[in-house]
């Protein structure tokens, strides 16, 4: 439940053409790796009304139970990737050039219709400001049913049942009272929880959080980054985490995508992106973050459990050796600070 | 109230107790609270939303009325004041207050200047040394002299928060009470206020710097005071309480916080510490089902 209406498809392509899509693929343009979830290639997006490319080329791939994070400033095209990706730009705003696939579907050509069924059931987002994406009206439970009941097509009791889980599953306290109450009633960190829960309804391979634990204490935030991890963990979901906070991304994702003016300035795994960073405005956002950064103000490094910097490989082949290993490893408990790709398999042993 | 004892504090506040709501939906929101702020120290206060932080900084500006406690500024004892008096402690602009979100601490509708000088109008400062002293406090938040004509809605959200202090600082407050001041803007623009407030700091102004953001509290204030629901638990040194937390909501707070690094405390750590406040709530609820007083 994006909670954003949705808008008019990116491009031109006619709507017949769409539900072949797969076929329909050109043939020059390399077809991603069937792990991947997410496959953005060199996006750009343009301003209609004053004819400006914003959004100079983004590419990355997400593999189930990746993540990947993307950091800048305001105004950077973070927040207009993930919207492309999601098929909400503004109005006035289109996908020029590039092509992004969700689990090996093109989106350039999908009808609203064909959105629609893409929305929550593959791809789905958690936003800066939970509230305003739930109805106010409505009791917080029947807006997961809503979604199991049209996404899945649940009965009334079943959706109830499956609320009340997935409500538990987002680490709420009283998931059966929580079901019953209104927005007004929950507090931020628990809203973004019913949010999280609305946005994992259908069972979505990705989830897209754009500063989703931005607005919360940094107590709650520390959940919701728990939450999110355990949810990759155990049924595999892929992230795609935008956040201004450097650390944030540090704890939770595998790699970075550094963005500046629309443009990507470095992209790698996180040890390397954080810890070494190569381009000039990387360095400048980490020197702004350390600045008043609590590791500034403690004296030893804390008994901490191990860093990402003393990770014995990097993510990236981590993933991938994950992945063409044996799925059934992630069921064995792993560290809870990072863990590998795991099969999607898995989910069905969760619910 | 007379401006030469500068050694007396410029915030005393003595078991403050707030409550919101009538009868049975009686709550508190402050229990006991005490805080001293002396000339030129700056006193984080940090905790969760519900901690009590905001409604601290309501009690010091007058905007709830306590149910109990005593709250001294500059010497004086306000608790006790009429509307009227407050009208008047305000005008004098001894305490000021600067929101997380500028836009609703800036009137929309006037330019820089305008925001600026208000305060000095109202105290009847002719308008032309009313208008330099507005300049001479943008360029003290390192803002350029363009902007004056500019309404807040063409700013950048890290040059209105500038505005909004430089607009605090132009009634030449005792004590600027900055709430959340810079967990609206990104990292450039945090450092930039944050620095402006080090600076304030050092020439001797007194803050309290509410946030929730443990890093910029700590690079910010001297003594840090942790509110937990309605309570201060703990507070010293900012050093002390970063490094050497005793309360375990204190030690809570700090682990939970990410660093670059990796999260400070593990997940079990911060499960326990969690389970262990939970025990508290249980054994402070049954002890609050004695009516407050």
């Amino acid at each position: 439940m994006t909670g954003t209406p949705p808008d008019k498809p990116d491009t031109v392509v006619p709507a017949d053409a769409v539900v072949l899509v797969d076929a329909a693929v050109p043939v020059d343009a390399a077809v991603p790796g069937d792990s991947a979830v997410l496959a953005v290639r060199d996006v750009r997006i343009r301003d209609e009304i004053n004819d400006r490319e914003i959004v100079h080329g983004v590419s990355f791939e997400l593999r189930p139970g990746q993540v990947i994070g993307i950091v800048g400033e305001s105004g950077s095209g973070k927040t207009l990737t993930c919207r492309a990706v999601l098929g909400i730009l503004p109005e006035h705003l289109a996908v020029s050039a590039g092509s992004i696939h969700i689990a090996g579907r093109d989106i350039g050509g999908l009808t609203e219709r064909e959105w629609t069924d893409l929305r929550a059931s593959t791809i789905s987002a958690v936003f800066q400001d939970p509230a305003s994406y739930l109805n106010p009206s409505l009791k917080v439970g029947s807006q997961i049913t809503e979604v199991l009941r049209v996404k899945l097509g649940l009965g009334r009791r079943a959706a109830r049942h499956r609320a009340i889980e997935l409500l538990a599953a987002v680490r709420l306290r009283d998931p059966e009272l929580v079901y019953d109450q209104y927005v007004f009633e929950l507090s931020g960190g628990m809203l973004q929880r019913v949010l999280i829960a609305a946005a994992i309804a259908a069972d979505p391979q990705v989830l897209i959080a754009d500063e989703a634990t931005t607005a919360l204490d940094v107590t709650v935030q520390a959940e919701i980054l728990d939450l999110l991890a355990d949810l990759r963990e155990r049924i595999g979901l892929a992230l795609v985490v935008v956040s201004h906070d450097l650390a944030v991304v540090a704890q939770l994702c595998d790699e970075v995508l550094v963005m500046r003016q629309g443009e990507v300035v470095e992209h790698g795994p996180t040890e390397d992106v954080l810890y070494h960073p190569r381009h000039a405005y990387t360095r400048l956002l980490i020197t702004e973050h350390e600045q008043y950064g609590l590791e500034r103000y403690l004296d030893a490094p804390a008994p901490a459990a191990p860093g990402p910097a003393e990770s014995p490989d990097p993510p990236q082949s981590r993933g991938r050796a994950a992945q063409a290993e044996q799925p059934e490893s992630a069921e064995q408990p792993k560290s809870p600070e990072r863990r590998q790709s795991t099969d999607r398999k898995v989910l069905d042993g969760v619910r | 109230m007379s401006d030469d004892n500068d050694s007396r504090p410029v915030l005393e506040v003595a078991d403050l107790e707030v409550h919101y709501g009538v009868r049975r939906r009686r709550r508190r929101a402050l229990h006991g609270v005490c805080l001293t702020v002396s000339p030129g120290e700056t006193v984080g206060v940090i905790g969760e939303t519900g901690s009590g932080k905001s409604t601290l900084a309501r009690a010091v500006l007058g905007l709830v009325r306590p149910s109990g406690g005593r709250i001294s500024v500059v010497g004086e004892e306000i608790t006790g004041y009429s509307q009227q008096q407050w009208r008047a402690l305000r005008r004098r602009g001894v305490v000021q207050y600067v929101f997380q979100d500028p836009l609703r601490s800036l009137d929309p509708d006037l330019t820089v200047e305008e925001s600026l000088i208000e305060p000095l109008l109202i105290q009847g400062v002719p308008r032309a040394e009313a208008s330099a002293r507005g300049r001479a406090y943008l360029a003290r938040v390192r803002l350029a002299d363009d902007l004056l004509g500019k309404l807040p809605g063409e700013l950048s959200g890290g040059q209105r928060q500038r505005v909004a202090v430089a607009r605090a600082l132009v009634a030449e407050p005792k004590l600027i009470i900055l709430d959340e001041p810079v967990s609206a803007l990104d990292s450039a623009n945090r450092v930039g206020v944050l620095e402006i407030l080090k600076e304030l700091r050092d020439a001797g102004m007194a803050l309290i710097f509410i946030s929730h953001d443990l890093g910029s509290v700590a690079g910010v204030a001297d003594r840090i005071a942790v509110l937990y629901q309605g309570e201060i638990v703990e507070v010293g040194p900012a050093r002390t309480i970063i490094n050497a937390p005793g309360h375990p909501y204190t030690r809570l707070l700090v682990g939970s916080a990410p660093t670059l690094r990796t999260a400070s405390a593990s997940r079990a750590e911060r499960e326990a510490l969690r389970a262990r406040l939970q025990v508290q709530l249980h054994v402070r609820a049954e002890a609050d089902l004695a009516p407050a007083r």
